[in-house]
């Protein structure tokens, strides 16, 4: 075996080194240097971002399983700086008395969840594809359970794990039909051979409905706000930003490079997915009280509009799909940073608690008000932008009455997210929630999301960054 | 930098200096100087504006500028202003000037306050510099969605009701308006080197199959905003429910936004579905404009009242576009002028006498001339330009329209132009009815003889709406020749 393979995949390898590390770390370190666990863990983490952060040339490992390109180091590096302010917004949660002894169970989790994200993307083969998405699940459930002394948590973790393995089991299902079809493994054999007999649907159907249960999307979302309900708020943002931003980039490539022979079908299967997931998400979120729940909706939907850069399938819906992505992170960690450390502080996560916020905590509310706004897609903040190159990419395809179902919706999830906005600015309130102090790691992170939601849109270098390595796919 | 880009850059800058206010002198400071300076730089710009056309500048936008944004998509931040675009500035800075004046004594939260109208002027001013459809697009947003909030928080009455109902409805308005920008972006250019530079589009033309699909969208989108029928019902109860200087500022720019933005985006870039389809849309603003002048004779409530009023008077705004010749468009450019000065004026002094009287009811005030002498004579000046008498605004931009839309020989156009008129006359009577009822007669409420009249600070919003309804008015002829010369490239593609 020729080891040298290896060293194509400097990303997951730095990433495993870290992993280790931490592990060690976390089993070995005396207790008086576990104090700075959450900082050692961060700069490692820190350092891993930065070093994998620029592209290096396309290349291929063991025969084709594993392949790189330039655009995978975009979206990894999208991924880890996520993971990374994630990491810094679970500090609080992390140091709580009854977290505390387990945070190197955290970190070692999500990182192997990422590990396993890394490999989906750089599959070049079905079973590498499917490992990866193992590996992403599994240890996902154990996160969402993480404080197992609540029950909804306990729940919440019960629920992923039934509804992962049940949509690992369809995609496997499909998977093995594709086989059984095709002959093959291998992403580039099986697009030549996919001609679009009925079986070949049906094995797509299949292996595409798991993703759909991965991405969450109408009418396989019913496990996600359960979820994100009882899940930890930190696990609930890196479940709803990361681990959905890497699936969507995974089925656009797949649906792209594997299935264009079934493009035709594909699509329509996509237009009507895309149209009730959109609509049926935002009619829910109205209804909601509690902010998490909320949130799990409002990702639904925006689930729902990336598929629009997905059924383009071109080099302006993949550069739209990755920069909405990274400006849906910026916007969704914002959100839920603020929640995370009100959370953490007092407990409270209705919307109601939020009544007159902005009298006790001006800039949580401002935080707030500009990543909600961002995710409603208002200028000038990133998320205009975002849905902007979104809708411009479906219209490039001609899909005008798609566009225009979806921008109505927007108006509807405006409605809801401008409630929020109302009740921390105009609701009056008998006792708003009271002043704290919030530690350094939030503050941090909310700054930085905070400075992608109004940069990342007027300085368009990054998009046209993006789209430079997106026409390369 | 362009000299344009420093009606985006003063307010951006006015921005940061609220936001590192401390103390409300300070945060007056800030307002004045950067409303004072927006308003110099407008009449410097119609100067050197009027100056290039004098010697013989015949280009189409003047001043213009352009920078690569997005390159993917070929989207540029491009910016260049003709005369109506000058018209537009000169509006927005009037009644910015007074807007921060009419809200001297905001309260609470007047850095807030200050932050939000700021972002909404960003947004107004950059509308009428852009000519790239993206950067148009973009301030056009900015400028709607600071409105919730600021209705949201500083209104009166039904505001959160209102608030909403006014952001949805408008945002509706802008989602039908994307749709159509997209498909206006992905059928122009000849090379299929797409792009959203305005006058590019318009050299190249647009098919007409997506004309035809996209001139109604376009058209809509931004109807809504300009109160067509029956998109308008966000107006009242937004104007009504809106603080002063705000009401000031959406009545008398925003709406022109729409109005601008059908005449610039929608008859520009598609003439020929315009000429076919105009038949709809002059049906629709031909009810506004009755159906607001009616409504207004019927309410008590003098915001409720004025809002109508709008409502009638931008409908008429459209309704001249939609005629699609030279004259009627002039006029319909003096309207959104001479609406927007008298509306600013009409909501400013209501938001005076609410403020003194508490009551915006027109059967609990009376005699108030004898009390506010200064404030009822502005009222009645407002009254006056809104009912069209000569000498004021009114009169020149209504006879403009009219005398336009008459130029049409068929009996479609005759028809419609006829039922319009009539709208002059229903002014007249609820202009006459609110003002005998509120300024003269009896006073109805005695606490009213204790009130004072306008401050100084109001007195200096109040004359400088007069002085410039009374200059549009007296000397008509320099700004509607200035608007007239602009309208040759819109002409020029509706008769090619």
């Amino acid at each position: 075996m020729d080891f040298t393979n290896f060293l194509h995949m400097k990303e997951e390898l730095s990433l495993i080194a870290v992993m280790v590390i931490l592990l060690l770390y976390d089993v070995f370190g005396s207790t008086r240097s576990q104090r700075h666990f959450q900082l050692i863990a961060c700069i490692l983490f820190g350092l891993h971002t930065i070093i994998n952060i620029l592209p290096h040339e396309a290349s291929e490992a063991f025969g084709g399983m594993y392949v790189y390109k330039p655009m995978l180091t975009i979206v990894k590096s999208i991924l880890n700086i996520g993971t990374l302010i994630v990491f810094m917004q679970a500090h609080t949660w992390l140091e709580s008395e009854k977290t505390v002894i387990r945070r190197g169970e955290f970190y070692f989790l999500t990182l192997s969840t990422l590990l396993g994200m890394y490999f989906m993307m750089s599959a070049g083969n079905f079973l590498l594809f499917f490992i990866g998405l193992e590996t992403a699940s599994i240890p996902m459930a154990a996160l969402a359970a993480f404080d197992k002394y609540k029950r909804k948590s306990a729940e919440a973790g019960a629920k992923y794990i039934l509804s992962a393995v049940f949509a690992s089991a369809l995609s496997l299902y499909g998977i093995s039909l594709i086989y059984g079809t095709t002959g093959t493994l291998y992403f580039d054999d099986v697009a030549s051979k996919v001609t679009g007999n009925p079986l070949q649907i049906m094995a797509f159907v299949f292996f595409v409905v798991g993703m759909f249960f991965k991405i969450s999307l109408v009418p396989f979302h019913l496990w996600t706000a359960d979820v994100y309900e009882g899940a930890p708020t930190s696990v609930t943002s890196y479940l709803s930003v990361i681990s959905k931003g890497s699936a969507v980039f995974v089925l656009m490539t797949l649906l792209m490079k594997v299935f264009p022979n079934i493009a035709t079908e594909w699509k329509a299967i996509l237009y009507g997915i895309t149209i009730v997931t959109i609509t049926i998400a935002n009619l829910f979120a109205i209804r909601q009280k509690n902010l998490k729940r909320f949130l799990a909706f409002s990702s639904i939907s925006q689930a729902g509009y990336i598929m629009l850069g997905v059924i383009s399938a071109n080099a302006l819906g993949m550069t739209s799909l990755v920069y909405y992505v990274l400006v849906y992170m910026a916007s969704n960690l914002g959100a839920f940073g603020v929640i995370s450390v009100i959370e953490q502080k007092t407990g409270k996560v209705m919307m109601d608690d939020y009544n007159g916020l902005y009298k006790t905590h001006p800039y949580l509310s401002m935080a707030m008000t500009f990543s909600l706004f961002s995710l409603a897609g208002i200028p000038p903040f990133a998320g205009f932008f975002s849905k902007f190159f979104i809708f411009a990419a479906a219209a490039s395809q001609g899909y005008y009455l798609l566009v225009l179902i979806a921008l109505l919706n927007t108006v509807i999830s405006l409605y809801y997210y401008l409630l929020v906005v109302k009740a921390m600015f105009i609701n009056p309130s008998d006792e708003p929630l009271a002043p704290f102090r919030s530690d350094n790691y939030t503050r941090i992170s909310l700054v930085v999301c905070i400075a992608g939601v109004l940069l990342l849109g007027i300085f368009s270098v990054i998009y046209q960054q993006i789209s430079l390595f997106s026409f390369g796919m | 930098m362009n000299l344009l880009s420093l009606f985006v850059a003063i307010p951006l800058l006015m921005l940061l200096g609220l936001w590192l206010s401390r103390e409300m002198n300070q945060i007056r400071a800030v307002m004045v100087t950067g409303a004072s300076l927006l308003l110099a730089l407008s009449f410097g710009l119609l100067a050197a504006y009027l100056g290039e056309r004098a010697a013989g500048n015949t280009a189409e936008m003047l001043f213009m500028a352009d920078t690569v944004w997005f390159a993917p998509l070929n989207i540029h931040y491009a910016v260049g202003v003709d005369g109506i675009s000058v018209a537009m500035l000169l509006l927005s800075s009037l009644i910015v000037f007074t807007g921060v004046f009419a809200s001297w004594k905001i309260n609470p939260l007047p850095k807030e306050f200050f932050l939000w109208f700021c972002l909404l002027a960003t947004g107004v001013y950059g509308f009428f510099i852009s000519i790239d459809l993206f950067t148009m697009f973009m301030f056009y947003e900015i400028a709607l969605i600071p409105m919730f909030l600021l209705i949201g928080i500083w209104g009166t009455g039904r505001k959160e009701y209102a608030a909403m109902k006014l952001t949805l409805m408008l945002m509706g308005g802008s989602a039908l308006l994307l749709v159509g920008i997209l498909g206006i972006y992905f059928n122009s250019g000849a090379d299929g080197q797409h792009t959203m530079n305005l006058l590019e589009i318009a050299q190249a033309g647009l098919p007409l199959g997506a004309q035809r699909l996209f001139f109604p969208l376009t058209f809509i989108g931004f109807g809504v905003l300009g109160a067509l029928f029956p998109f308008h019902t966000w107006s009242p109860d937004g104007h009504a429910s809106a603080p002063t200087a705000v009401s000031m500022l959406h009545a008398g720019v925003l709406m022109k936004l729409g109005g601008y933005g059908c005449f610039r985006v929608a008859i520009y870039l598609m003439p020929e579905a315009a000429q076919e389809l105009s038949w709809i849309f002059l049906i629709l603003t031909g009810i506004s404009v009755v159906y607001g002048a009616f409504s207004a004779c019927v309410q008590t409530d003098l915001k409720y009242i004025n809002a109508y009023s709008s409502v009638s008077h931008c409908g008429l705004v459209l309704f001249a576009i939609l005629m699609l010749n030279q004259t009627a468009m002039t006029g319909a450019v003096l309207q959104m002028l001479s609406h927007g000065l008298m509306t600013a004026l009409f909501f400013a002094l209501i938001g005076m006498i609410y403020g003194r009287t508490h009551t915006r009811d027109i059967r609990e005030m009376g005699g108030l001339m004898k009390i506010m002498p200064f404030l009822g004579v502005g009222y009645v000046i407002a009254g006056l330009a809104s009912l069209g008498l000569p000498g004021l605004s009114g009169f020149v931009a209504e006879m403009t329209v009219f005398v336009g839309s008459f130029e049409h020989s068929d009996t479609f156009h005759r028809v419609l132009t006829l039922v319009a008129t009539t709208s002059i006359v229903i002014t007249a009577v609820y202009i006459l009815r609110v003002v005998g009822k509120l300024l003269y007669g009896t006073v109805q409420n005695p606490q009213h003889l204790t009130l004072n009249d306008a401050t100084w600070f109001e007195r200096i919003s109040v004359v400088t709406l007069i002085i410039a309804i009374a200059a549009i008015g007296m000397a008509p002829f320099w700004i509607s020749n200035m608007i007239h010369g602009s309208l040759w490239p819109v002409i020029e593609q509706l008769t090619k």
